[in-house]
């Protein structure tokens, strides 16, 4: 399983500088140290697969600065919205990356920033609901040199 | 700590009521987590966008985040349409931009 995804990504990254790469996060290989931060995000709610647009890079030559769109599929409207996005690293020194916070008063869930990978991996997005429930979504990012987690 | 920046900040000059607008920050800092160098941790812990004195938009900073860091959002403009952004460094200091949008 894992090794045919990654024969897969090495495949289409030469031909794609811009993909949305779902990668089901049932698939993921965790580090208890990963599953433990993700236990602690989604503090005994069951996530749901998808509903979430990763847009980064298949391959980054900088894995200090990668850039990463999430968007989430939402109305924003004060009874239906995103509260918070979490992005998780797999394989970097500390899996916490970051975490938006959003409110009614955006127009869309949709964000941009950019983050660190030290090494070719997978993250994660956890995407909290104002019902509560909870949407994952993966995605995989080659780097061609590591983002030296200063 | 590093010297705080003065921040970027790009957002329209004007809007219409309710109509929306995108806005883009940046801030130089080095973003450094002390994990994997000699150097001692320098880190931003959190960003906060305020729109007429209430809270829009956050971001809480860990290790992963890059240096100079860049937030792309979108806001529903509402009048009288002050903007403020606020870096706030784990140590406590904090530097801030005020922007206005003009609403008609």
């Amino acid at each position: 399983m894992r090794f045919s995804r990654r024969s897969f990504v090495s495949g289409t990254a030469a031909s794609a500088a811009l993909v949305i790469l779902p990668i089901p996060v049932a698939a993921l290989d965790l580090s208890d140290d990963v599953a433990a931060h993700i236990d602690d995000i989604l503090d005994g709610r069951d996530p749901r697969e998808g509903g979430i647009e990763l847009d980064a890079p298949a391959v980054a030559e900088n894995g200090a600065q990668v850039p990463l769109t999430i968007r989430v599929d939402s109305p924003m409207s004060e009874d239906d919205h995103v509260t918070a996005i979490h992005i998780i690293a797999t394989a970097n020194p500390a899996p916490g990356i970051g975490s938006f916070h959003l409110t009614p008063h955006l127009t869309r869930a949709e964000v941009f920033t950019r983050i660190r990978l030290a090494e070719e991996q997978e993250y994660l997005v956890i995407a909290e609901l104002s019902d509560g429930s909870v949407l994952q979504a993966a995605a995989r990012t080659a780097v061609t040199q590591g983002g030296c987690v200063t | 700590m590093s010297t705080m920046s003065t921040p970027r900040i790009r957002l329209p000059g004007s809007a219409s009521e309710g109509e929306e607008i995108e806005i883009r920050t940046l801030l130089t800092h080095p973003m450094i987590t002390g994990v994997s160098s000699d150097d001692p941790r320098d880190m931003l812990t959190r960003f906060e966008a305020r729109m007429n004195g209430e809270t829009v938009f956050a971001y809480d900073f860990e290790n992963g985040s890059a240096a100079n860091p860049t937030f792309t959002f979108f806001i529903r403009a509402a009048a009288p349409g002050e903007f403020t952004f606020t870096w706030t460094h784990e140590d406590g200091q904090s530097v801030s931009a005020e922007e206005s949008v003009s609403i008609s």
